[in-house]
């Protein structure tokens, strides 16, 4: 097997907090090959936002990568240190936040912000430096991009914001983008515009994605391949075909049939009952067994993540039947 | 912008006005200078001479308006006690006061924004908890009473800085400053720090409270994301949005430091309004107390408009299209 352009091994990010140490990811394993794009999915607080900015080294303290590897084409992330993130931070490894509101600094113009990108990896003069963000910005469909560049975020929408932020993390051609929710503070008009723009922008350049949601459908418009996650681990992962058309693990499968189909128009929405329990007390065991419907003695143990092959396991004692699934288109 | 400044001008003009009225209004109520002015010999037509000279027989409202009539040709009146124009008296201290509160004003800035940078970036770190206790004590210590004790330390005790007065001063633009000459500098150190202790505790509080809201911001990490170095991302998106608050503040307070150095100037005899001020109540001779007073409203008025378009620069946006909020 070659090796992926991304591998994380045991990733372990822990909060230190006066009131405990929360395990907000706590074993993550994914692994993910160039141009490929993988959806990361989960509820809130199933620690996919902190998996993807642990890989960059990006977590505030008191938050801090306590163990696992981060294998970025053979390179360990986790070891590494700040200078040589700081090298592999936009310019190999690019980051898209989820509020477009908040990710560009209100006081800066959008060139500033732009040039100082370019600027932070490569020796080129301040005028090739614009340039190439007239050109970035071009690429993300910003019209008049000169006016633009001389612009302050207040003066975009927040969809034009996003496309700024996607332009600076296309800067340099970047192997891997990981995306953080960047649709969800969007219209939905606006967020399958840009779903529409990264995925095409990935195809053309090569770039690997991950896509940081809670919106399977997103996923299944836009991913290769789809890793749920939660309680800080991944607990299923496989393709978008298997994902969606035969989930095994019940939470994934509870997650989809909450999402609204047109197959099952007029029979009351599913949802999964109870709530993501807190970080600070997990279960002993298989964190969802409170909220299961088919919980087991075995279950008080911590299932592993396997399954077909390494790609396509699930973290459950009890899976649910390989059944195809009616409403799978 | 121009109808911005339009109109804060004409706003300027309405306090100007008011508190000229208000001024006069106090300042007639209080005492009767002649009491001090005249020596107790002087007989009844000496005395009636003397009100009749200043004009203090006149009702009040006409002497209000012989006033305005000749301040807005740029006469204060005469002061009682020096018998010259009292503008010109005011005005010809106002340097020394002025060069106190901007070197005050530079020593806050210079050392309070990194301090309060260093204390915002590292809360819990030794230095930061140093520097916010060191911030408590700028705060709570009296002035007079600190510089005393500067006095005290580096005057008396070690005798490496001079205890009073302006020192030797060169001519720039046919004004007389300290800050030229080796021998001035050495005389406005002690006074400066001591102006300067307050705001300096201020500018840390507010720069480490800034900071630590900024620092936690998606921008900065998405800052961080792009690779920039922590010199940029602390040197420029970090700074440049705590300096809102802090120039603010800071416009505000440089007119309240030049105002009310009264304190400073009378521990350290440093020759400025402040002690003009002091010195001109006592003998109640009101002509210089109103031209202090309108000339520290014209101040504050003009740094206040400086303040707001030095802000329109710093956050573009309240930057200032006219109707546009």
């Amino acid at each position: 097997m070659t090796e992926p352009l991304l591998r994380v091994d045991g990733l372990k990010t822990h909060f230190l907090t006066r009131a405990g140490t929360v395990k907000a990811v706590d074993g993550v394993d994914l692994r993910l090959d160039r141009g490929e794009i993988l959806g990361l999915v989960g509820e809130s607080g199933s620690g996919k936002s902190v998996t993807g900015q642990s890989i960059l080294g990006l977590v505030d303290p008191p938050g801090r990568v306590v163990g696992g590897r981060v294998l970025f084409q053979g390179e360990d992330l986790v070891g590494a240190g700040e200078k040589r993130l700081r090298a592999i931070r936009g310019r190999r490894i690019a980051m898209i936040f989820q509020d477009p509101m908040m990710t560009l600094n209100p006081v800066l113009s959008i060139g500033t912000q732009m040039v100082e990108a370019v600027r932070a990896h490569e020796a080129v003069s301040r005028a090739e430096a614009w340039e190439r963000s007239r050109r970035a910005l071009a690429r993300v469909g910003i019209a008049s991009p000169d006016e633009r560049l001389a612009s302050y975020p207040h003066q975009f929408s927040g969809g034009m914001r996003q496309r700024v932020a996607i332009a600076i993390a296309l800067l340099h051609s970047p192997d891997l983008i990981i995306a953080d929710e960047p649709t969800t503070a969007l219209d939905v008009t606006i967020q399958a515009q840009i779903l529409f723009e990264v995925q095409k922008l990935c195809h053309e350049t090569g770039t690997a994605l991950i896509w940081v949601t809670h919106d399977l459908a997103v996923v299944s418009a836009l991913a290769d391949r789809v890793a749920v996650m939660y309680a800080g681990r991944v607990v299923e992962t496989g393709t978008v075909a298997e994902i969606i058309g035969a989930p095994r693990h019940p939470y994934t499968r509870g997650l989809l049939e909450s999402v609204p189909s047109r197959n099952r128009r007029g029979v009351p929405l599913r949802s999964i009952p109870g709530m993501t329990p807190s970080v600070l007390d997990l279960p002993e065991g298989c964190a969802f067994r409170p909220r299961c419907d088919r919980p087991t003695a075995a279950c008080t143990t911590m299932p592993e993540l396997a399954g077909e092959r390494d790609d396509r396991a699930w973290r459950c004692w009890n899976p649910v039947a390989a059944e195809v699934r009616g409403d799978a288109a | 912008m121009l109808v911005f400044i339009l109109r804060r001008l004409a706003q300027s003009a309405v306090v100007v006005v008011a508190m000229s009225v208000l001024v006069f209004a106090g300042i007639f109520a209080i005492g009767n200078p002649i009491d001090v002015l005249i020596s107790p010999e002087a007989d009844e037509f000496e005395r009636a001479a003397a009100i009749a000279r200043l004009g203090l027989d006149k009702p009040m409202h006409e002497q209000f308006l012989r006033f305005v009539d000749s301040a807005l040709g740029g006469d204060l009146g005469t002061s009682f006690v020096h018998g010259v124009p009292a503008l010109g008296l005011v005005l010809q201290r106002f340097p020394a006061t002025l060069e106190l509160a901007l070197c005050a004003m530079l020593v806050a800035v210079a050392l309070g924004i990194p301090l309060g940078l260093w204390a915002g970036l590292k809360p819990d770190s030794l230095a930061g908890r140093v520097i916010m206790t060191g911030s408590i004590l700028g705060f709570s210590l009296p002035t007079f009473w600190v510089g005393m004790m500067l006095i005290m330390a580096f005057a008396v005790t070690l005798g490496w800085l001079p205890a009073g007065g302006r020192g030797e001063t060169a001519s720039l633009f046919g004004v007389q400053w300290s800050f030229l000459t080796a021998d001035g500098l050495a005389h406005l150190i002690l006074p400066a720090v001591n102006l300067a202790l307050f705001k300096l505790s201020l500018v840390i509080r507010l720069a480490r409270a800034g900071t630590r809201e900024v620092a936690l911001q998606d921008y900065v990490k998405f800052a961080r994301a792009k690779g920039l170095a922590p010199a940029r991302i602390v040197g420029v998106h970090i700074l440049k949005n705590i300096m809102i608050p802090v120039v603010t503040v800071l416009g505000l307070e440089l007119g309240s430091v030049i105002a009310f150095s009264v304190v400073t100037e009378s521990v350290f005899a440093w020759p400025g309004m402040g002690k003009l001020l002091i010195d001109s109540i006592l003998q109640l001779d009101r002509p210089v107390v109103i031209a202090y007073l309108l000339v520290t409203v014209l101040l504050f008025v003009v740094i206040n408009l400086i303040v707001d378009l030095v802000y329109s620069l710093l956050d573009p946006r309240i930057r200032l299209g006219g109707g546009r909020a």
